[in-house]
């Protein structure tokens, strides 16, 4: 039963998908309805397997059907539930439901088609999208992607739902296929994470030549594969395992997918696409598939390692990329005034959180931050979202021509969007890690107190650190867009979102709240003796050998709390009195703020180091070189042979003696009937003579000869 | 009793006058009457040959009628395209009818 709920839980989306793409499309109503509708019976299955999960059902659920053979062996599907997968398919579920139904009143469902609009651009003046059919087509489509890969039994599947999902974020971030900047973004997303995936790719032959297989079971809950894999030098050199090879490899698609540095820079650009796009696939769900991705092969990362002895190089590095890029990150988002940029910045800051505690061996912090990070990342851009659309909403009002996304025109906006301002600030809190009352305290707090737990002092002063400036650039962003005064006429006549965008905040900002009382930690004065630590129980039982919840010390604990408060405060006091044109406070910093707003640099030494050199070699080496001078040559060498062979051909054998002949014998018969005819004179008594004469040699001869 | 021979003229005097007509005449149905004369000829030798030689069977006598019968049918379907190229083309002389010619 629980298995046949399992298998059943991606297809709903993926035949909505089928089913608007081919009948429905013409139909906005019939296509959101099947989207939902399907998403629904997926949200329903999915809830069905976590609640069997965690009411104590025996994990992991898991079955396998032959799929295709390979030789003697076969390649087996199956579904694989532990409950890994049932705290990702539930908050998966969650988001995607409240995206689907947010992206009904996104694009202005219930308004009359704008006959300026024109398909690949948004609406200018709050009509409904013309493409709102293939949105909601590819989302679904998108959908299947994530929960294929979430509940599959192995790792090739999890790859297949990997790449429909980048194919899906490169259709949807290039939804609005019109803008130049969107179609540039588009193509910058499905590079970079490429090569993530031609990493993984390499980590998956690798896996399978030494293991031949690449299901869960038999690899990554099975001690004896481990073990080997851990003892058996890779092709680098002896002092490498191939398990950290492996690792390394996947991880590397992690760090494409999950936008980590120094692949970070096509997930800032994805903001182009349409804001529940970047909420489903930037925040809650895509992005969340590359750190689902590491919790999974947790094993194979730290095979060999136990906790309390020192890092292995493969978690170092994992450590390393991902305490470096939540710094860095966050650093950028304060630079930042569009305000999904500051999002998405703070999306892979975030990320680089879960990947650092992945690093440090922390496997439940890592998980449970994934989970409270999709509702709160979700709510936050699907707020940023209902902002836009209010502010371009007063923007048609008043004819102001302002960019709708840019927070340095907004400000008093709490007063016209009380609702959206209220989520937004959950968001933003428990981003910020606000004490005690947000999901993001306890989960931020986790990590912190596994670093320093666990004695890796410098990753603990780096998240630290970064936590904050996520405060400071959270409460930026907030004090920017919603306190103060407005600064622009648009954010004067700005408007609250319909009942479908708003309700899936209130849903999101819900969660972002409670999921963390799942999770305060062993120890924690006076609270924990009231909820049990259920994550770590629940989550733990993921792994073989499940590691002991670390003794409660409370100098994390006030680290955390200092520097969110901190953060917050001083974030609130520079941006509460920012008037309309004036400098950023940051741009005191001189040279640092303008870094910061370039972000590094980055883009411009990728331009530099790849993308130039690429279009070099792209025109002078491969166009004119071996396009133009050696293909070409040799076909226009061909070419000219075959020219003069069948010029050989025709002058001496066609023309002379095939025409010839054909023409001797046409020509011959037509003049010998020319020649022939006059005795055919069509009078019947000159025939009569022939024939008589005839006749009498006929008989002559027989008479008189035989 | 007149000897075979006579007839054997007469035939052959007979199929010569219906050749010539056949040959000479211009006239479509004067040709038509050289073939029965022709014809005619023909039946007057099987007529002879038979009472002269196998007067005992009754095969040339069966084989005349039928030369005569299929003779009546020719005429009839000769004479019907005579009529019907008369009316077309308002004449019955042979060389005039050369609609086989080419």
């Amino acid at each position: 039963m629980i298995e046949t709920i399992s298998w059943l839980i991606p297809l709903p989306p993926l035949l909505a998908f089928g089913l608007i793409v081919l009948f429905a499309y013409r139909s906005n109503r019939v296509s959101h309805t099947l989207g939902i509708g399907a998403m629904l019976i997926t949200w329903a299955l999915a809830m069905s397997v976590f609640l069997f999960a965690v009411s104590g059902g025996e994990l992991p659920v898991s079955a396998e059907v032959e799929w295709l053979p390979t030789g003697d062996s076969s390649f087996n599907i199956g579904i694989w539930i532990d409950s890994l997968t049932a705290v990702t398919l539930f908050f998966v579920a969650w988001t995607m439901l409240a995206i689907f139904v947010y992206s009904v009143g996104y694009h202005n469902y219930g308004k009359a088609r704008d006959p300026k609009d024109r398909p690949g651009l948004p609406p200018h003046a709050g009509g409904i999208d013309p493409m709102y059919a293939r949105f909601f087509a590819f989302i679904s489509l998108f959908a299947f992607g994530m929960l294929a890969l979430v509940v599959t039994d192995n790792l090739l599947v999890l790859f297949v739902g990997w790449e429909i999902m980048g194919m899906c974020s490169y259709m949807l971030i290039g939804f609005w296929y019109g803008k130049d900047s969107a179609k540039a973004a588009m193509v910058k997303a499905f590079m970079t994470t490429r090569v993530g995936d031609v990493f993984m790719l390499l980590g998956l032959a690798y896996l399978y030549w030494l293991t031949g297989t690449l299901t869960y079971s038999e690899i990554l809950f099975n001690p004896e594969t481990l073990e080997r894999l851990a003892t058996t030098p890779s092709v680098l050199g002896p002092g490498t395992s191939a398990a950290a090879l492996i690792a390394l490899l996947f991880f590397i698609g992690t760090v494409g997918k999950s936008a980590q540095w120094p692949l970070h820079t096509w997930l800032p650009d994805a903001m182009e696409g349409p804001t529940p796009v970047s909420a489903m696939i930037h925040a809650a769900t895509m992005v969340s598939a590359g750190i689902y991705l590491i919790l999974r092969i947790f094993p194979l990362i730290s095979a060999g390692w136990q906790p309390g002895e020192p890092l292995p190089d493969i978690m170092v590095i994992i450590a390393f990329i991902g305490a470096f890029t939540a710094l860095f990150a966050s650093t950028l988002a304060i630079g930042q005034n569009d305000i999904k940029r500051v999002l998405a910045y703070s999306t892979i800051s975030q990320l680089g959180y879960m990947v650092a505690a992945v690093g440090i061996g922390a496997f439940v912090a890592a998980a449970f931050h994934l989970v409270v990070h999709a509702f709160f990342k979700g709510l936050l851009f699907l707020g940023s979202g209902s902002v836009i659309h209010g502010v371009e909403h007063g923007a048609h009002e008043t004819g102001d021509h302002i960019d709708p996304n840019d927070m340095t025109h907004m400000g008093g906006l709490w007063k016209k969007m009380p609702l959206t301002f209220w989520t937004f600030l959950i968001g933003g809190l428990t981003l910020a890690g606000f004490p005690i009352v947000t999901a993001g305290f306890w989960s931020k707090d986790e990590i912190l107190a596994e670093a320093f737990g666990t004695g890796h002092i410098a990753v603990f002063i780096v998240l630290a650190l970064a936590a904050f400036i996520t405060a400071f650039y959270i409460m930026r962003q907030i004090t920017m867009t919603f306190l103060g005064k407005p600064r622009s006429e648009a954010a004067k006549h700005a408007h609250e979102s319909t009942w479908t965008m708003t309700v899936p905040l209130v849903v999101l900002a819900i969660f972002s709240v409670t999921i963390g009382w799942a999770g305060i930690p062993r120890g924690f004065p006076v609270l924990s003796s009231l909820v049990p630590n259920w994550v770590q129980e629940f989550v733990d039982a993921t792994l073989l050998e499940p590691a002991e919840a670390l003794e409660f010390n409370s100098i994390p604990l006030l680290v955390s709390v200092s520097v969110a408060l901190g953060g917050l405060l001083i974030g609130y006091l520079m941006y509460r009195r920012l008037e309309a044109g004036a400098p950023d406070p940051l741009a005191r910093l001189g040279r640092v703020y303008v870094w910061i707003q370039d972000k590094f640099y980055f883009d411009e030494l990728y331009d530099f180091l790849f993308v130039r050199p690429a279009y070099w070699f792209a025109e002078t080496f491969v166009y004119r070189g071996i396009d133009r001078r050696v293909i070409d040559g040799f076909l226009h060498w061909v070419a000219g042979l075959a020219g003069r062979l069948g010029g050989f051909l025709r002058n001496k054998i066609d023309l002379p003696i095939i025409n010839g002949t054909a023409d001797l014998v046409g020509e011959g018969v037509k003049t010998a009937s020319h020649e022939g005819r006059v005795i055919q004179t069509g009078r019947i008594q000159t025939y009569l003579v022939v024939g008589i004469i005839f006749t009498g040699a006929l008989l002559s001869y027989i008479f008189f000869l035989l | 009793m007149v000897p075979l021979s006579w007839f054997l003229i007469l035939g052959a005097a007979l199929f010569a006058v219906g050749l010539f007509g056949v040959l000479a005449r211009r006239n479509a149905i004067a040709i038509l009457m050289g073939i029965e004369l022709m014809l005619n000829a023909v039946n007057l030798n099987l007529l002879a040959f038979w009472r002269y030689l196998w007067s005992d069977s009754l095969t040339g006598v069966v084989f005349v009628i039928v030369v005569l019968a299929v003779a009546a049918a020719e005429v009839a379907v000769g004479l019907a395209l005579i009529i019907s190229i008369y009316r077309r083309r308002s004449t019955i002389v042979a060389e005039e009818i050369n609609l086989l010619k080419w």
